[in-house]
């Protein structure tokens, strides 16, 4: 087992098209590590960087203790799942497990031993004999895992391994994914632009945009404390609300009139300058009475069975609301809203910074 | 179409029908030809039913050849049997490693590369005919089987034909090939070659028709009579100046000549129809 350690990595595209901007990272051995973003962050292409089927143009990548920039990907000591999957369409599934192992010269009964057993984990042991056509997308899914379990590599990648399935069968893989992860206890690295994955599934979770890292924490950490507005819309769904505001003094800002006290915020703010203000749908409570509270005209309301969407807006900005089904009438015009200081982000409007205490 | 019309479709039918007899009657007339001795024909009978002599007109043609032309059909076959297979197999093997080339591989030119093979495409057999001739003249390869065969293997339809087939191959499975530790050659030998299997069936097919219709390039390089095809075999014996044409004989010859690509179309139809009852969702 090792971990991986990336140092200012870059990927410079013919063109001058720089699509991973030095990128520093530091993946634990055995811990699961998601990159996320949207599409074009260039996750993949770090992704594929570390597998070595992209030329690194600057920095460095390390699995365990060894260099790899210029070593081949089959000798990286690697297995990826790709989001195709990727399987050998004339082979059996026993061979596409085998075939690597085969190319690599293990004796035969160890080949047959390594695919039985993952066959075994992965219940795909009746198949063995099948061609890939003739099997479902979750168990093509689950035989593309099959080859990367069998190699015993020291890292797995993973790219986008559910994007093909159906929704159900999407939720159903993802546990299944992070029960193998655990049980095996190998590093791995797993890109995804659904942030439900990316929250669910990473030890240590990394955001990405424009082929920088925004922000590196565990899930909860991300999702408590978003280092910038990018992270902050970015994860949690419905996205957070970001209005407009002005500082007032310290410990409190005001978002079109209505003053709002804030826990967490820098000192030494100029009053009277802009500043942005976030606020999460799931935090703020509709209809309440708080400490700080705004108004809202709404728009219209969203069901989504145990929860209710209000859209609308607050101090003339687009805003939504959760609440749980029944708590407010679905015809409700106008809202006041409770605001937890605690749940209050504030960001820099130039460099969209998060401005929290230091 | 989903409307059930059945005069329309007696319409249809009829026209298929008429179609397939004005195609199909020469072909008929050929084989009840060879089927009868050569002063039935000759005499302005062409009777619609077999006569008798099928046996001895198929057996004379093959070993012994027409009273004029005395060359065996049998040996005429067997030039021509090697003719179409080495430039069949020489077509497919050239095309597929170069299309492997031309779209696996990264080197200067590769585009220039390309656009030359696809630009011969425009030049075919007989508009290089001298300059062809005189080199495998100069080779000392006329009435050989390496000058029939190597002049008419390059092949651009091929190269164009596998290279469109790889081009629909996902670069996932290149990749998946690479992290599974197989290099260029093991790519190509373990995923590339049983995946092109079909294409591969369709190109051996038209390339073994192109190469057993050959005429002028066997015609111009092969002057010894024992290297004749069975194509310039026919014409041998339809063009005799000073004795009548034995009608029977060129039929037989004719209806033989039809055999190895009709066999050929047939057995490979299945590997056809099999690939694409397998092909990937």
């Amino acid at each position: 087992m090792a971990g991986v350690t990336l140092d200012t990595v870059r990927k410079i595209y013919a063109g001058n098209v720089e699509a991973v901007k030095g990128v520093s990272l530091s993946i634990e051995d055995g811990s699961f590590c998601v990159l996320v973003g949207p599409s074009g962050c260039g996750k993949s292409t770090l992704l594929r960087m570390i597998a070595g089927l992209e030329t690194i143009s600057g920095g460095e990548v390390k699995i365990g203790d060894r260099v790899v920039n210029q070593v081949e990907p089959a000798d990286r000591d690697i297995a990826m799942v790709f989001q195709n999957y990727a399987l050998y369409p004339h082979m059996s599934v026993y061979d596409n497990m085998a075939y690597g192992l085969r190319n690599r010269g293990t004796p035969k009964g160890e080949i047959e031993k390594r695919v039985k057993e993952a066959a075994r984990i992965l219940a795909i042991e009746s198949f063995l004999a099948r061609k890939p056509r003739q099997l479902s997308g979750g168990q093509r899914q689950r035989v593309a895992m099959g080859r990367a379990i069998v190699r015993k590599p020291q890292v797995f990648l993973f790219d986008e391994p559910l994007s093909n399935l159906d929704a159900k069968l999407r939720v159903q893989m993802r546990v299944e994914i992070k029960r193998l992860q655990r049980a095996l206890g190998v590093t791995s690295i797993y890109v995804t632009h659904d942030q439900v994955e990316a929250m669910t599934l990473s030890d240590k979770l990394v955001v990405m945009s424009g082929g920088q890292v925004e922000q590196v924490g565990t899930p909860a950490e991300v999702y408590r404390r978003p280092e910038t507005r990018f992270v902050a819309t970015f994860i949690g769904s419905p996205p957070m609300n970001i209005l407009p505001g002005t500082v007032e003094g310290p410990g409190r800002v005001s978002v079109g009139g209505q003053s709002i006290a804030v826990t967490d915020m820098r000192d030494g703010l100029t009053p009277g300058s802009a500043i942005e203000v976030g606020l999460r749908p799931e935090d703020v409570q509709a209809g309440g009475v708080g400490a700080s509270s705004l108004s809202m005209d709404v728009d219209f309301v969203e069901e989504l069975g145990a929860t209710q969407l209000f859209h609308g807006k607050v101090a003339g900005a687009e805003f939504i609301v959760q609440a749980s089904t029944g708590q407010l009438p679905a015809d409700t015009r106008k809202l006041t809203l409770a605001v937890d200081p605690e749940n209050v982000h504030l960001f820099d409007p130039q460099t969209t910074k998060r401005l929290g205490r230091e | 179409m989903v409307e059930n019309r059945p005069f329309a479709q007696f319409m249809a039918y009829l026209t298929l029908a008429i179609g397939i007899l004005v195609v199909a009657f020469p072909v008929y007339l050929a084989v009840m030809a060879s089927t009868f001795d050569t002063a039935t024909i000759i005499n302005g009978n062409m009777p619609l039913v077999p006569g008798d002599q099928a046996a001895e007109n198929y057996n004379r043609t093959l070993l012994y050849g027409g009273m004029h032309a005395r060359q065996p059909v049998g040996g005429m076959m067997f030039n021509s049997m090697i003719m179409a297979l080495g430039i069949a197999i020489g077509k497919i093997l050239i095309s597929i490693l170069s299309a492997y080339a031309v779209v696996y591989f990264k080197f200067p030119f590769r585009k220039t590369a390309f656009w030359v093979i696809f630009i011969t495409l425009m030049l075919p057999v007989e508009v290089r005919i001298y300059p062809t001739y005189k080199i495998v003249a100069d080779l000392g390869l006329l009435d050989t089987y390496t000058g029939l065969v190597m002049p008419l293997i390059a092949s651009a339809t091929g190269t164009l034909l596998f290279r469109q087939f790889f081009m629909t191959i996902p670069d996932e499975l290149l990749e998946a090939s690479k992290i599974d530790g197989a290099g260029a050659f093991r790519f190509f030998k373990d995923t590339l070659l049983p995946l092109s299997m079909t294409t591969i069936a369709a190109l051996f097919v038209i390339q073994f028709i192109y190469g057993w219709n050959q005429y002028l390039w066997p015609l111009l390089i092969t002057t010894k009579s024992s290297m004749q095809t069975i194509v310039i075999g026919i014409k041998m014996m339809i063009t005799t100046t000073d004795a009548l044409t034995e009608w029977n004989v060129a039929m037989t010859t004719a209806v033989l000549a039809m055999l190895p690509p009709v066999l050929v179309v047939i057995l490979m139809q299945r590997l056809f129809v099999k690939g694409l009852v397998e092909t990937e969702k």
